[in-house]
């Protein structure tokens, strides 16, 4: 498969319905929407110029723009123009799109302050830097002192500008009587300021304006760099398959329909559910069968059949026949609100955890401060006056000041997310990773984490082509997971077309007519009534007589027998806990290499599996897809969504892997050792610097030069040292072309 | 002396500019997407993003 033409799949296509988008959308005024929508599918120049030569191509649309590092199109649509239309032309050029929600859309308000201050604390930087390269030169008092207030001009709306973010967090951190980096940051940053203030006054020769300047500008770079890629983890998992229905089609009193909002669906109300869509809320059916792939909520691929009285559980996707269903419960109440609260009450077991900086903020913050004060008491003592010993405990705070520290997380925590990246993994945030490299424990899910959690065609071979023709171009008319992978193992080339659309009949399968012949794919008893009960696959028949039989199994995710083997020496604990039956989960345990295994486990007791394996002083990474890990991702010390998670899961994961491949599961486990080790010698190194040039500063021998070369030199020294966790570029590209299938061979073995 | 009262502000305004002209390009959508603006280069089409 190429780069730019995947596969278009079946000729099912879930377009929502106008209603559903124009509730996505946004008015631009003049019978006119705008929507966004997300299509994974992008990644490179030309894909954007088909798609937005295709859109342009269609009447009704204006300006299609394509960007490609969200991997989003916003287009404008007129009003007399069917929106459902661009969801079917972009899957049929390939890239199957999704809506996504306005909201999702907005500027991030959080970004824009960072790097504005980041600018306005360079400019200032820079322009004070400047001059006070010719203070340090020997510029003449009169000079000298001119510089000096210009500097203090310049440095004053930086320091509320750009300051304030610190003071801010400082704040907040100590008004809950906490401490973290950002306390002697602030304090450094505004004695070092107040202090040059009045030497400046008084005509003094130092002053330490370039110093704050340059430290409220390195500091920034660190804090943006955190923001920004985990906001780029955000976006990437709300951009992904939403799987809450929007709406639903009401059936009013005077029996018109009316698509209403899940939030104004009360109980009570009649619903019309038509195959291909998700339940809005929980329900009960009145009238209708067909068949509800549940694994939203049970994790399980199987789909289960419904008749009337069936409930049925909000976010589940009704598979092949409409139903008329009666809701039982208003969206805060459903399924999906109720696992949101059992994770919240999970969530409890995780709050212990504090980060790496945070750690060692809470320890070197009273250090530098008793030092700074006892150089004070020092200098009184040994008979300094005032101004001296102040001057001299001031810049004892400013060589301290945590600049290199400050750094020395988020600078490894952003390299390692960008080369978890490029291995198509998203980490939420940095402390994840610090999280991930203390595990010790690894607890899988099976339907979705260890399988790929649906079926794939196993006897291709004993399948005549034919057959395999006529079946796949039968089975693309259905959503049934079985017809999927009929579709999927179907000839590539010469499809066998369908003169009339076939009939699918829930619970037994679907029936065509090619000319005199009639066709039917589905449960074997129903495709062929002679045969008894000795055939228990799929099989396609023609008037009656068998023609093949699928088999269809769930196979394994690749990669999962080396993942594990991978696991078992680097972390010892491996375990699978699955809500399944007793059989199926100890056939995929013993396949992927795993021995401990438990069975048909509720949501409630994987949580509390894990929150004993925490009281023992495990620390647990949960590995999971469904709804019905939610919770246990709460519980456990860290979380990993795989590719086919829920929407809801891959928010509550810490990692979301991109790919189907497990082999991402060491490589995540390797980074995380990595950067932690990183870390701690960016500690070591930041902590070793500040040994060498607090005695100079206790000693009063710091001057603006010293501290701005210091500073400077310690914080390239920790960027530098960060950097060695990325990998050569060519052998990232080499990995990136393989699409994350295979890695590279350095990092598997 | 009398040439400082003259360059400093004119090094300001330079670098004020500069810092104009970035923080005017931030808000008109220019770093929004990195990784298309180097794709779309190589596009033959000429029309011009509204």
């Amino acid at each position: 498969m190429s780069c730019c033409a995947p596969g278009t799949g079946g000729i099912l296509l879930d377009a929502p319905s106008r209603d559903e988008i124009l509730l996505a959308s946004r008015s631009v005024g003049e019978a006119k929407y705008q929507t966004f929508l997300s299509v994974a599918g992008v990644h490179c120049g030309a894909c954007i110029a088909t798609i937005e030569k295709t859109l342009s191509g269609l009447p009704g649309i204006e300006e299609p723009r394509v960007n490609l590092s969200t991997k989003r199109v916003s287009v404008r649509w007129d009003e007399r123009f069917n929106p459902s239309e661009i969801f079917v032309a972009l899957a049929r050029i390939g890239y199957p799109a999704t809506l996504i929600d306005l909201d999702a859309d907005q500027p991030d308000p959080i970004l824009s302050e960072l790097i504005r201050a980041l600018a306005i604390s360079a400019f200032a930087a820079g322009n004070i830097m400047l001059l006070s390269v010719s203070v340090w030169a020997g510029a003449e008092a009169a000079t000298r002192d001119l510089f000096h207030w210009v500097s203090a001009l310049i440095a004053i709306p930086a320091l509320v500008f750009a300051g304030r973010i610190f003071f801010r967090s400082a704040w907040g951190a100590l008004r809950h009587g906490r401490m973290n980096m950002d306390v002697p940051i602030s304090l450094g940053v505004s004695l070092a300021f107040g202090m040059s203030v009045y030497e400046t006054a008084t005509h003094g020769e130092h002053a330490y304006f370039d110093a704050a300047a340059t430290l409220l500008f390195f500091l920034l770079i660190g804090r943006t760099l955190d923001h920004v890629m985990r906001e780029k983890a955000r976006t990437a998992v709300r951009g992904l398959v939403r799987l809450s229905a929007r709406g639903a089609n009401v059936r009013r009193p005077d029996n018109t329909l009316a698509f209403l909002p899940v939030s104004e669906i009360m109980p009570g109300m009649m619903m019309v559910l038509a195959a291909g869509e998700r339940v809005p809320v929980d329900c009960v059916v009145t009238s209708g069968s067909s068949e509800i792939d549940a694994s939203l909520a049970t994790g399980e691929s199987a789909p289960v059949a419904v008749t009337a009285g069936h409930r049925l559980v909000a976010g589940t996707l009704n598979l092949n026949g409409a139903l008329e269903i009666q809701a039982t419960a208003v969206a805060g109440e459903s399924f999906l609100a109720e696992m949101v609260r059992m994770m919240e009450a999970a969530e409890s077991g995780r709050t212990g955890y504090r980060r790496i900086a945070d750690r060692a903020a809470s320890l070197y913050s009273p250090m530098v401060h008793l030092t700074a004060l006892l150089t004070f008491v020092g200098w009184m003592w040994v008979g300094g006056d005032v101004h001296t010993s102040l001057t001299i405990a001031i810049a004892v705070l400013i060589i301290t000041c945590p600049c290199a520290l400050g750094l020395a997380v988020p600078i490894v925590q952003v390299m390692a997310a960008q080369r978890l990246f490029s291995y198509g993994i998203m980490v939420k945030d940095g402390a994840a990773l610090e999280r991930l490299a203390e595990v010790d424990t690894v607890l899988f899910d099976k339907t979705g984490t260890l399988t790929l959690g649906k079926p794939t065609v196993s006897n291709l071979n004993d399948i005549p082509d034919e057959a395999r023709s006529i079946a796949a171009a039968i089975a693309a008319f259905s959503r049934h997971p079985v017809s999927q992978a009929i579709v999927a193992a179907g000839p590539d080339d010469g499809q066998f077309r369908l003169e009339t659309p076939p009939v699918e009949y829930p619970g037994l399968g679907l029936e065509a007519k090619i000319g005199t012949d009639i066709y039917r794919l589905g449960r074997a008893e129903w495709a062929v009534p002679k045969a008894g009960t000795a055939n228990r696959y799929t099989s396609l028949s023609r008037n009656g007589s068998l023609l093949a039989q699928f088999q269809s199994r769930d196979q394994p995710r690749p990669g999962a027998a080396a993942a594990v083997r991978y696991l078992k020496q680097a972390v010892r604990n491996v375990r699978v806990l699955s809500g399944d039956a007793e059989a199926p989960v100890a056939a995929v345990a013993t396949a992927c290499g795993i021995s401990e295994f438990s069975y048909q486990m509720l949501p409630g007791e994987k949580v509390s599996a894990i929150q004993e394996y925490a009281r023992h002083g495990h620390a647990v990474l949960m590995i999971g897809d469904g709804l019905n890990d939610m919770p246990a991702f709460s519980a456990a010390h860290v979380s990993m969504a795989t590719a086919t998670a829920a929407d809801v899961g891959r928010n509550a994961a810490d990692f979301v892997m991109l790919h189907q491949s497990l082999d991402a599961l060491p490589v995540a486990h390797r980074v995380a050792l990595k950067s932690a080790r990183l870390i701690r010698e960016n500690f070591a190194l930041a902590i070793g610097y500040n040994m060498l040039a607090v005695p100079v500063a206790v000693l009063g021998y710091v001057t603006p030069l010293v501290a701005a070369i210091a500073m400077s030199l310690s914080s390239i020294i920790v960027v530098a040292n960060s950097m060695r966790l990325l990998e050569p570029k060519h052998a990232a590209k080499a990995t990136k072309a393989s699409d994350g299938a295979a890695l590279s061979p350095g990092l598997v073995q | 002396m009398n040439n400082l009262l003259v360059l400093i502000p004119v090094a300001l305004f330079l670098g004020g500019i500069a810092l104009a002209a970035f923080l005017w390009s931030l808000k008109s959508g220019q770093y929004d997407d990195l990784d298309g603006a180097s794709e779309r280069l190589l596009n033959d089409d000429d029309t011009m993003p509204k």
